[in-house]
């Protein structure tokens, strides 16, 4: 045990030394959580928009009127002929176009009359969502128009969001980020650790030393468990008093969970050690193939039910996806340990697998 | 190249980033869950649910007693929404008595639920319109609209087409980029940077000598990343692949330039990787690639003025879904060729500094 505690002494001293990294370690993660928490999102924010109304009667005028009005969108234009429309978007200012056909309101009265909605598919995510919203608009004042003479609509729908009522988006992306982080932290760290004693050949002598294997490799963890600890402690702290996220579960489940999943990628970190032989190769590997899962799989930015079903299934083998399931639970939900049990128990059990074959496959390097 | 791995990751990287990932990422809300408390039972309630399950957006998870039990439906995360169904719904109906349902969301993804109860509003207002509609002859005053939305470039909304270019931004950023930065620290930490000081070579030889086999790698990559997305989706650059060839290149001096300024700044392989592990994530994620620059918060987007990845990224996406030649891309590749200006000058300043 003594011997033990040495060497995690040691591995401290290593690191605490390397000031670059440290710095890195902790200011990273702050300012990448602060930065994505509000920089990726989904959100509508400002639509700008451009109209085309020839007839320029008090119909159209009306309708235009709502947009201005409206806390979404953004009249910056007026396009004064059908040529200018196919260049409309060419500076990427506009995002969305209201057509109004030539004696708009006449047709509204007589027959039936058009606006087309344009918007730039190139930016496919966004353009339904905005032609969604226009037509809402368009649809609301037509209703409001069509229905001025009767009473009240008949059946109203009254709506109520739990856990989240002024929908901010932070709340939504923030567990993701968290689970981003902490995962590529501790995955890079750790197989980058050992495989630089690897290159370097120091591993022969550690591993001549009277230690079995496994302790050796705990011992090289456990500072690295405890750096992540105290950046996972700051990254909450961040989350919840600057970025405005709750904590609305219990914190020692918070923190127990962000634990076993902080284990979770050191353990995966490890295990990518042992099956490379360069530091390239492991900070490839931990970094970037882990980065791009996790980024497009876990959830944290799409939607796992909008996906493809083998793509679902796939995603299920991502620790990430678990793990950030949970803690929007937690965090936001404030849920019990009951409604989080089936991710943690798919956490602990990946983490135990990955250790086995960590540890397996060490031992099978030490024989060679 | 040494290392038998590395080659094997550019090949299996563009095939893993072309073919699955576009699937996957895309914002489509769909396959919303919702519960239902029905207090009335009657058949109004009943065909009010039925329009809701048959609309292509919701699925029914279950009917509950209670709120209470439809609540944990939501925190089991088997629904999304709750629907209540007053008592008395149909006599109401029957009757015009005012009277309103209760939608309750789960509001820990805004975008999703937002647009769950505003897809809910609107089956609600069919549903009643439709039975009024039945019993009311329309007003004379009435004005009828038809709303057409075109999405300009991209007319079926196709999620991959959108993807597949941006994609290739991020193969080349890490190949041209991150690579040669790696390999050039790793020669400092053992040491053999020292050898080369000494020799007759130029730095500026040696720096060359560094970059161009990932230049042509770069290339290759980019290559192979154009072939398989017109074997799988049958994408091919309406604007020409010269105007992607000459993008690329100017592309490919920003990121070395930037990887060139990190492996100065760097003296072992784990600080290399974690800078150039913060620069790539944050260029990536405020690019525009998956989340529409439009919707970040205005210093955010003033921030992005500052990313090489946005331009390019809207470069691809230009040539690729609207067709755009040299014409059409030139501002933003100047805005590149500038970049690479910088970095490349700040590239050369610091190495001679640090040396």
């Amino acid at each position: 045990m003594n011997r033990f505690l040495k060497f995690v002494h040691k591995e401290f001293l290593h690191i605490l030394r390397d000031k670059v990294t440290m710095l890195i370690l902790f200011a990273m993660p702050i300012v990448m959580t602060v930065l994505f928490s509000y920089a990726v999102s989904s959100e509508v924010r400002n639509i700008n928009t451009a109209v085309y109304a020839p007839g320029r009667d008090y119909l159209s005028s009306q309708i235009i009127e709502e947009f201005c009005a409206h806390k979404y969108f953004s009249v910056k234009r007026v396009v004064d002929s059908p040529s200018e429309l196919k260049t409309v978007f060419d500076d990427g200012e506009i995002s969305l176009v209201l057509v109004f056909d030539n004696n708009f309101a006449e047709n509204a009265a007589r027959s039936k009359a058009q606006i087309q909605i344009l918007t730039d598919g190139t930016e496919a995510n966004s353009a339904a969502m905005y032609a969604n919203y226009a037509q809402g608009v368009i649809n609301g004042f037509i209703s409001r128009y069509n229905h001025l003479d009767e009473s009240a609509p008949v059946v109203s729908v009254s709506v109520r969001m739990l856990y989240n009522p002024s929908g901010k988006s932070e709340y939504n992306f923030v567990p993701g980020v968290i689970g981003l982080m902490l995962l590529l932290i501790n995955a890079m760290m750790s197989s980058v650790a050992i495989v630089r004693e690897k290159e370097r050949g120091t591993m022969e002598m550690l591993l001549a030393s009277p230690l079995p294997p496994l302790q050796i490799i705990l011992a090289k963890t456990v500072p690295y468990f405890s750096i992540s600890s105290v950046i996972t402690v700051m990254i909450l702290l961040f989350a919840r008093f600057v970025l405005g996220v709750p904590v609305a579960g219990s914190i020692m489940l918070l923190v127990s969970l962000c634990l076993i999943y902080v284990f979770l990628a050191l353990s995966l970190g490890i295990l990518i050690s042992t099956l490379v032989k360069s530091q390239l190769a492991a900070m490839l590997i931990s970094g970037m193939m882990l980065m791009i899962p996790t980024m497009l799989l876990s959830g944290m930015m799409f939607p796992i039910e909008s996906m493809p079903a083998i793509l679902q299934w796939i995603s299920s083998v991502v620790p990430a996806r678990w793990f950030i399931a949970a803690l929007r639970k937690v965090m936001i939900q404030g849920a019990d340990i009951t409604l989080i049990a089936k991710e943690l128990s798919v956490l602990v059990g990946m983490t135990a697998f990955i250790l086995a074959a960590a540890v397996k496959k060490f031992n099978v390097r030490i024989d060679i | 190249m040494r290392g038998g791995f590395v080659p094997k990751l550019l090949v299996m990287m563009p095939v893993m980033m072309i073919c699955v990932f576009p699937f996957a990422a895309n914002q489509e809300v769909k396959n919303l869950k919702y519960s239902v408390v029905d207090n009335d039972r009657s058949q109004s309630s009943a065909m009010l649910i039925h329009k809701i399950s048959s609309s292509a957006y919701f699925t029914l998870s279950g009917f509950y007693e209670s709120f209470d039990g439809a609540l944990r439906s939501v925190e089991q995360s088997e629904a999304d929404v709750i629907l209540e169904i007053p008592q008395d719904f149909e006599r109401n109906l029957v009757l015009k008595n005012p009277q309103s349902v209760m939608l309750t969301a789960n509001g820990v993804n805004g975008m999703k639920s937002s647009l769950a109860v505003s897809y809910m509003q609107g089956i609600a207002a069919d549903f009643v319109g439709g039975m009024l509609s039945a019993q009311m002859p329309a007003s004379e005053a009435n004005i009828n609209i038809e709303l057409k939305p075109y999405y300009l470039f991209n007319p079926r909304l196709d999620y991959k087409v959108f993807m597949v270019p941006a994609l290739t931004v991020m193969l080349l950023t890490l190949v041209c980029g991150f690579l040669p930065a790696f390999n050039i620290v790793g020669e400092k930490e053992k040491g053999t940077i020292e050898q080369i000081n000494v020799t007759p070579v130029s730095r500026l030889a040696f720096i060359l000598s560094k970059l161009i086999p990932y230049w042509l790698i770069g290339f290759f990559v980019l290559t192979f990343a154009l072939f398989l997305a017109w074997l799988v989706y049958g994408l091919l650059p309406a604007g020409g692949f010269l105007t992607v060839y000459l993008s690329a290149a100017v592309y490919i001096t920003v990121v070395s330039g930037l990887g060139l300024i990190i492996s100065n700044y760097a003296s072992t392989m784990q600080q290399a990787m974690f800078l150039i592990f913060f620069f790539m994530l944050i260029f990536i994620l405020m690019s525009g690639l998956f989340t529409p620059v439009s919707s970040m918060p205005k210093w955010a987007q003033a921030i992005t003025t500052f990313n090489p990845l946005k331009y390019f990224v809207e470069i691809m996406r230009m040539i690729y879904l609207k067709g755009s030649g040299l014409n059409g891309v030139a501002t933003r590749l100047l805005s590149l060729a500038l970049f690479s200006a910088v970095l490349n000058i700040w590239a050369v300043i610091s190495y001679k500094k640090t040396e």
